[in-house]
């Protein structure tokens, strides 16, 4: 398994990335924050203003570093990449597949199984240790409910149903997100999902969280080959990287929400570093900003055994390790998609 | 892995200060420099044996000398700073 390189998080403002022989180099006015040799760097993620030298944007194009742009609430900006590389054997099969509906379906259905069986996992695992503190026979029926979903998915034979059962679902799971929050109740309160602009400090950070996932999902579908554009359940829109959506789904609940759940819960984030604008929007601060990504960065580095591989790998490798399976199955070395399911 | 890299490159004529600005550049393509011509570089089995070479081609052997410790994967706990001039560290979160 490739070695997973680190993430270059350049969050304070007013900063300006340049490019020096291999190294990127931050820059503040005329002080020089740091210098980073590129060949250590999987990725570079940038919230400052300023932005970045076309000959770094060149430069992490042809090394095939990811170089993203968020704004300072965290939405998604823009993403250089490079010529597109790779088989194009696999991504026009990718391509015939997709405007399939049958064959799409039966790929679009295991990321979904993939989801509703994480999110299970993670319902039950809340009842399991904190059977006190949860409602636990509501836990234990929607995780019911999710069950039969899984088997109703076994079923469907359109797009449209799987897409229906998917929304119902995530309505059912995210009912019971606010007892998962177990710590600072008062100030981490769910009512629901909302985004653009998220109005609460919850929903700012799943936000975020989907954000940066998306991110890392579209580079790793590149990684291996495969257009990011492309999806199987999500629908062609242009500018929308439908596949890295599609993939990311089973990654959602375990990864995403887990890791909102774990700043929360342990603490590590608190009340202060959020602010609510003035149009209702809440974002974190800047110092929020940088709790928040290097705690997600230290979570990329733990080390999980991987359920369908068998092997040991960081956690910021998954995305990478479903893209390699994705490609695995479309060149039919594999019978079928495996989806990511933890246990 | 983690590799030191240390030289000595004789800058007594005119062409010796060249040099010694070439190879101050390669090793800061590869790593970080921790004291004047002290550079720590995390890097693979590969992209070791590009960079030596790139230096061996860069030296004078019969003037200069390069000095390369392989400190290995688990070099946390194998080096230790004292003084000025913290460094950081590659492998941890980067966040600027």
């Amino acid at each position: 398994m490739r070695k997973l390189l680190n993430t270059l998080f350049v969050t304070t403002p007013e900063t300006y990335l340049a490019l020096d022989g291999e190294n990127i180099v931050i820059k503040k006015e005329d002080t020089t924050l740091g210098r980073v040799p590129l060949h250590n760097l999987e990725s570079i993620v940038t919230t400052g203003y300023l932005g970045a030298s076309p000959a770094l944007m060149r430069k992490c194009a042809e090394k095939n570093i990811g170089l993203t742009f968020l704004t300072n609430t965290g939405k998604f900006g823009s993403r250089v990449t490079g010529g597109t590389t790779g088989n194009v054997t696999l991504r026009k099969k990718q391509y015939r597949l997709s405007d399939i509906e049958e064959e799409s379906l039966a790929i679009a259905r295991h990321f979904i199984i993939g989801k509703l069986y994480n999110q299970r996992w993670m319902l039950e695992r809340l009842t399991r240790e904190n059977p006190m503190r949860i409602d636990v026979e509501r836990f234990k029926q929607i995780s019911g409910e999710l069950k039969n979903y899984i088997e109703d998915i076994r079923l469907i034979d359109n797009l449209e149903s799987l897409r229906g059962i998917e929304g119902q679902a995530a309505n059912r799971y995210f009912l019971l997100f606010d007892q998962m929050i177990l710590q600072q109740k008062s100030d981490f309160g769910f009512y629901g999902r909302n985004r653009r602009p998220p109005l609460d400090n919850v929903n700012a950070m799943l936000s975020l969280a989907y954000t940066l996932l998306a991110q890392e999902c579209a580079a790793a579908l590149e990684t291996v080959g495969l257009d990011p554009y492309v999806g199987f359940m999500h629908q062609d829109r242009p500018g929308r990287a439908s596949l890295a959506l599609d993939l990311m789904e089973e990654l959602r609940g375990i990864y995403a929400d887990r890791f909102v759940l774990t700043l929360i819960n342990k603490k590590m984030i608190t009340e202060k570093d959020f602010v609510k604008k003035e149009s209702g929007a809440v974002i974190l601060t800047d110092d929020g900003r940088r709790i928040f990504f290097q705690k997600w960065q230290e979570k990329k580095q733990e080390q999980i055994q991987h359920p369908f591989l068998g092997e040991k790998i960081n956690w910021g490798l998954v995305p990478y390790a479903q893209a390699l399976l994705l490609s695995r199955f479309l060149r039919e070395d594999l019978d079928g998609y495996p989806p990511f399911l933890w246990k | 892995m983690l590799v030191l890299i240390t030289y000595d490159v004789a800058t007594s004529s005119k062409n010796g200060t060249r040099r010694l600005r070439k190879v101050a550049k390669k090793c800061q393509d590869y790593g970080q420099r921790v004291q004047n011509s002290v550079f720590e570089c995390v890097v693979d089995a590969t992209e070791l044996t590009k960079l030596k070479k790139e230096l061996v081609d860069l030296i004078d052997e019969e003037l200069d000398s390069l000095r390369i410790y392989r400190l290995g994967n688990n070099y946390q706990k194998k080096v230790e700073h004292i003084g000025v001039k913290e460094s950081f560290n590659i492998e941890a979160p980067l966040i600027f």
